[in-house]
């Protein structure tokens, strides 16, 4: 690779106004973003919304329609894939299938004429608990292990923006969540630009250190895992990440410092910062963690809002207990509750109150036409945890 | 009803066995005869048991030229089919461009044309360009017949191949050459081979197309041919016979290759056969 290694381009990885058409569809549109040098960055999107054609265009194996991709000041747009600084774990793996798991790994270093490869490979290979597993074939190893050569392969060339398109998607928990640790552990050691794509939302809450919510080739928003969480941008970030109770309300502007909302006929407030709209149609959030059960209005602490209705479904998860509230209008909202003992659990079928700190609540803008997303589909909120 | 539950069981060996045998007794006959000292010129009884046809294969002078030239034919015609073959199966998998489905077309016509109007036709040719006939005509005419094979098969193995392999590749820092030789070739070969195999086998024994191109040049199908008329030497059997044990000795050493490979390629002790390695 003549030359690279003494003028790699550095620095942040720029995405500007990218766009990529497949004839009259759209899978990109006007991307533009910038992620810092050396963080860890989780793309999240439901599928076919453009994740792994972004990835695509970065390591150019595909040709933007148009826009720019630039590392530092450099654009590497137009550079042939062998010549950018990027590596990428393919979602389908793409080993070579006639060479050996050792020579699939060692295939980089080698064309970039580094030898001697096999003290690097065989940490790698250890790395990724496949000691052993050098003379090989892909075909010989299960889907696991081979997702976890496809990650090693591109991560032995400590290239300067790693592109990982779910590499973990295959792996049974205790494995991912150490694969996990392994991974971000040589992200803040080596200082590689992780990108990386993933279905697992804990997975990129816990990892990133920016998280951005694709859909329909956009970026819907982007941000801290935790401040995403807490008050997402719009109605499908809100259930893309965990899920929210969204209730369809009209908002009545803003006095001393709270939105005045109305749902249903019962009258809420939201603190201005959390309030996304403070006119017209609105969606009221709450996460499920936030609301509270008790069993009667007067049970209901000073300050706090609350809805009542009938108990429809109750889950015990262990850690927690799921319930179903169908209020008065017929939304029904859930509710998690925490085992923490202190509480009696309600019976389904009974009567309750779900109460909030309004200070948990946010407040979305919402198309007029837009009806209470929770009350369509109660128990399957898109993109809901695993 | 024991021979009934016995025969049930069985069949399926039977008939494959059955088959074997209708496939493997000309052979068989040809190879028996090749150890033959015939009693006359016509016959083709078993006589007496001898090796001096095996010792002497060149005996009747003719013949070995004619099999040193349907050797040399079928080199030449199997490296220049092989070639464009392959070009043009990566130019009809790889490249969308007009006129593309047409030539998938001429491709299978080629191979759907009888070998009398190929032979025919390319004898106008010839005749009408001025060319004379003789080796190279020859050689043009199995060309023509050979290159749709091998595109058919190089096409097909081809087509299997996951365009993302070079991607990667070209992703760990491969240039479209690297590329090429180090993934591409290597998991297209076996088809190459297998084209380049039948392509040889194909141009060997044509007779009907070399019949109408060759002028005087006499190819080993040929000579077998006129000699028919005037009884056969048992000399062609030993070539026969030959040419069967190369091709198997072909097919037993690439199988055996193949099983040494998947076997090395298995820590001990750590083997699965869960799949094959989709390579050969
Ligand atoms: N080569 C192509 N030709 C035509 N359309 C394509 C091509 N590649 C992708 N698309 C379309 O572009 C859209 C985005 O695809 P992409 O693979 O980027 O999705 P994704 O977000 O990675 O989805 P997933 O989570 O399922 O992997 C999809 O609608 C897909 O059908
Ligand atoms: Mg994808």
């Amino acid at each position: 690779m003549t030359g690279m290694a003494r003028d790699t381009p550095t620095g942040d990885l720029r995405l500007a106004n990218l766009t990529r058409r497949f004839g009259t569809l759209t899978a990109v549109d006007d991307l533009s973003l910038t992620i810092a040098q050396g963080s860890f960055f989780a793309l999240l999107g439901a599928s076919g919304c453009g994740k792994t054609t972004t990835l695509r265009m970065i390591a150019g194996l595909d040709e933007p329609t148009s826009g720019q991709v630039l590392l530092g000041d450099r654009d590497i747009g137009r550079l042939r894939p062998y010549q950018r600084p990027v590596n990428t774990v393919f979602q389908s793996y793409a080993l070579f299938p006639h060479l050996t798991v050792f020579e699939n790994v060692a295939f980089g270093l080698r064309r970039r004429g580094i030898r001697p490869v096999d003290a690097e490979v065989n940490r790698m290979l250890s790395l990724v608990q496949l000691d052993g597993y050098g003379p090989r074939r892909p075909a010989q190893l299960s889907g696991g292990q081979q997702q976890r050569v496809a990650l090693i392969r591109a991560l032995v060339n400590r290239p300067q923006v790693l592109l990982l398109d779910e590499p973990l998607g295959a792996l049974d928990l205790t494995l991912r969540r150490q694969m996990q640790i392994e991974l971000k552990r040589i992200q803040t050691e080596v200082g590689i630009t992780f990108v990386h794509v993933t279905h697992d939302q804990e997975e990129a809450m816990t990892m990133a250190d920016t998280v951005a919510v694709m859909n329909a080739g956009g970026i819907e928003q982007l941000g801290a895992p935790a401040d995403i969480y807490e008050f997402p941008a719009t109605a499908f970030v809100a259930n893309f990440l965990g899920r929210s109770n969204l209730l369809a309300a009209e908002a009545g502007g803003t006095s001393g410092g709270d939105v005045a909302v109305t749902a249903h006929g019962t009258r809420f407030s939201v603190p201005a910062g959390r309030s996304r709209a403070d006119h017209g149609p609105v969606h009221l959030g709450v996460r499920p963690e936030k609301l509270n059960l008790v069993g009667s209005a007067d049970q209901v602490p000073v300050g706090h809002q609350h809805v009542t209705g009938v108990v429809t479904d109750a889950s015990y998860l262990g850690v927690s207990t799921q319930y179903l509230l169908r209020t008065g209008w017929g939304t029904e909202l859930s509710v998690f509750a925490a085992n923490t003992g202190t509480s009696a659990r309600v019976a389904v079928g009974s009567e309750a109150v779900a109460y909030w700190d309004p200070r948990h609540a946010f407040l979305l803008p919402r198309d007029a036409v837009d009806t209470d997303p929770t009350a369509s589909a109660p128990n399957e909120p898109v993109g809901a945890s695993s | 009803m024991r021979l009934w539950r016995w025969l049930a069981d069985r069949w399926v060996m039977i008939v494959a066995l059955l088959v074997l045998g209708y496939l493997a007794l000309p052979i068989l006959v040809v190879a028996a005869l090749s150890f033959n000292r015939p009693s006359s010129r016509l016959s083709y009884d078993f006589n007496e048991f001898t090796v001096d046809n095996w010792r002497r294969p060149c005996a009747t002078s003719d013949m070995c030229d004619a099999v040193v030239r349907s050797v040399q034919i079928g080199f030449l015609a199997t490296v220049v089919a092989t070639v464009l073959g392959t070009l043009m199966a990566f130019a009809l998998v790889r490249h969308r461009f007009r006129g593309r489905s047409a030539i998938n077309v001429l491709v299978f016509l080629s191979m759907a044309t009888p070998e009398l109007v190929m032979g025919t036709s390319l004898l106008a040719l010839f005749v009408s360009a001025g060319v004379p006939q003789g080796f190279w005509t020859v050689v043009i005419s199995h060309v023509v017949f050979c290159v749709s094979f091998v595109v058919v098969t190089v096409k097909a193995r081809l087509a299997g191949m996951d365009r993302r392999l070079e991607e990667a590749a070209m992703d760990l820092y491969a240039s479209e050459w690297q590329t090429f030789r180090r993934i591409t070739l290597p998991l297209v070969l076996p088809g190459i081979v297998a084209a380049a195999l039948l392509a040889f086998s194909l141009s060997f024994d044509d007779f009907i197309v070399t019949n109408f191109n060759a002028g005087t040049t006499v190819t080993f199908p040929m000579y077998v041919w006129g000699a028919a008329q005037r009884g056969i030497p048992p000399q062609v059997n030993v070539i026969g016979t030959a040419m069967f044990a190369v091709a198997l000795l072909l097919v037993g050493l690439s199988s055996l290759r193949g099983r040494r490979a998947r076997r090395t390629a298995a820590p001990v002790g750590q083997v699965e056969f869960g799949r094959d390695a989709g390579t050969r």
